[in-house]
């Protein structure tokens, strides 16, 4: 379990995070959705040590890390072992192939043996429906393949959560289908994970926990149901902002 | 003036072969690693867990003033400094040592800065997907940010390395026997200078094709992955 408790963090001209306490639950979907420059990623990346806020503890299973304090290298190390990232433009490694982008990880830090770090790539390859791409390099791929194969690397290191900040907003229609696809299987399977997302769909249907964030502060933690059968007031407004529907085709529509 | 060719040129090649190619090779692979070694100190100010704050900082002022003083005073200045003034105090080098250290620290100078903007021009989402799996800082410099980083680096490097291997005909001012103190020597004898120094020249340029021939290929290598097709291997 991943709980953060009165975490802070400002930029210079800006209070991002105000103060949040949350609780990221094991083996469950937590889809974090709210307003652009809510907040989201400087709380997804702060999960993952990317950001530091000031003030807070983020504890994750036994390990408590204090904000307040300098973090050890040890302390960072730990951390990062037990979650993996997924980012909006996947960032993955240009000069390495497929394989060895997916070995990386599990060679040079697991310092698993080439052929152990490989058989690993390749199941997860099928997994997510790219076996024939293993040497190929990135540039060869389209967004969505590359987004799957970035996927791939996080879960060689059999992380704990998986973290994915807008996974599929770089993406075309068709290509971001497939990339969800993925998750919803990875959901099945009781994988945890925290997903940054604006895609509703994926939320109202995988999701088992939303979080709304809006200026620094999550507004709603609960169940995914709740949240789209009774949404009330910022939450009623926000979800009929990015509605094409009317409200009443959306009110219809959600019930 | 056939016959003049014909002689010279066996010598200036054996003196080319026996002094300018070692002197260039042997000063650019040292001058590399102090190059590499003054960017990733520059690199650094990221407050470093294992060093003091403190120490750190005095490191790269230390690394910042060899910077400036090799790139703001002419080599052949260096050279004759190191050659003929540091005995002076006491520091006597044989010529080749003398010429190779200068023109190592004259190249890790320049080089230096060619390499700490090649690896700024890695983009940090490259640092944070590494950082985020576990990976250390050397660990990343080394097997995800260099790989990148030498692909940009490798034309101006070339543009060094072909730059040193003119420059070592200064050596000739402190007594060493490369190809253009020999090209002097037979111009003595023979009274030829425009054939004998276009001849050296021409041998010079011959090198340095070589170079840029070598540069092609090193960047075609390390582009690879870069092309849409034929990257199977
Ligand atoms: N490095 C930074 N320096 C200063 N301000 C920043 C920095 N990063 C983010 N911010 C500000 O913090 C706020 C929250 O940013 P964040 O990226 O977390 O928003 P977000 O909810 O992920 O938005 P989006 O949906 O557009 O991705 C924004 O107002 C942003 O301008
Ligand atoms: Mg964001």
């Amino acid at each position: 379990m991943i709980t953060l408790e009165h975490v802070d963090k400002k930029y210079i001209e800006h209070h991002a995070l105000k103060d949040v306490s949350l609780d990221f639950p094991k083996n469950e979907t937590t889809v974090i959705i709210g307003p652009s420059g809510s907040g989201k990623s400087t709380l997804l990346r702060a999960i993952n040590l990317l950001e530091l806020p000031e003030k807070g503890h983020l504890k994750f299973d036994d390990l408590d890390i204090d904000f307040s304090q300098p973090i050890s290298s040890k302390q960072q190390f730990q951390l990062r072992r037990k979650s993996g990232m997924v980012f909006q433009n996947w960032n993955l490694f240009p000069h390495l192939t497929v394989l060895q982008n997916i070995t990386e990880g599990p060679r040079a830090v697991l310092k698993q043996s080439k052929t152990v770090a490989e058989n690993a790539a390749k199941k997860l390859l099928e997994l997510v429906g790219l076996p024939d791409t293993a040497n190929r390099y990135p540039n060869q791929l389209s967004g969505g393949q590359q987004q799957r194969i970035s996927i791939c690397r996080a879960l060689a290191m059999q992380p704990e959560y998986l973290l994915l900040d807008e996974p599929t907003s770089a993406l075309d229609p068709e290509l971001e289908i497939q990339v969800l696809r993925v998750l919803k299987d990875l959901a099945a399977q009781k994988q945890s994970m925290i997903v940054v997302t604006h895609n509703m769909e994926f939320a109202r249907l995988v999701a088992d926990r939303i979080v709304f964030f809006e200026d620094g502060q999550a507004i709603y933690n609960g169940a995914s149901k709740a949240f789209f059968d009774h949404p009330e007031g910022r939450i009623k407004a926000f979800l009929e902002a990015i509605s094409l529907e009317s409200d009443e085709a959306a009110d219809s529509n959600l019930s | 003036m056939l016959h003049t060719i014909v002689t010279s040129v066996p010598e200036l090649l054996k003196a080319g072969i026996q002094y300018t190619i070692p002197l260039a090779l042997i000063s650019f692979f040292f001058g590399l690693i102090l190059a590499v070694l003054t960017a990733v100190v520059k690199l650094m100010p990221k407050p470093g867990h294992k060093l003091p704050k403190l120490g750190w900082r005095i490191l790269q002022a230390i690394f910042a003033f060899y910077v400036w003083l090799f790139r703001s005073t002419p080599l052949l200045v260096q050279l004759f400094i190191i050659f003929f003034g540091l005995p002076n105090a006491g520091i006597e080098l044989p010529a080749f040592l003398a010429a190779v250290v200068t023109f190592s620290l004259n190249t890790g100078a320049y080089a230096s800065e060619t390499i700490r903007a090649s690896i700024s021009s890695i983009p940090n989402d490259q640092w944070e997907a590494a950082y985020t799996l576990g990976m250390k800082r050397p660990q990343i410099l080394m097997r995800i940010i260099f790989p990148q980083a030498m692909r940009i680096a490798i034309p101006p490097l070339s543009n060094s390395f072909i730059g040193l291997v003119k420059d070592t005909s200064l050596a000739s001012s402190i007594t060493i026997l490369e190809m253009f103190t020999v090209s002097q020597q037979i111009t003595a004898k023979n009274y030829e200078p425009l054939l004998m120094y276009t001849i050296v020249a021409a041998i010079y340029a011959i090198f340095c094709s070589v170079l840029t021939y070598l540069q092609h290929y090193l960047e075609k290598r390390t582009s690879k992955y870069l092309s849409k097709d034929g990257a199977h291997h």
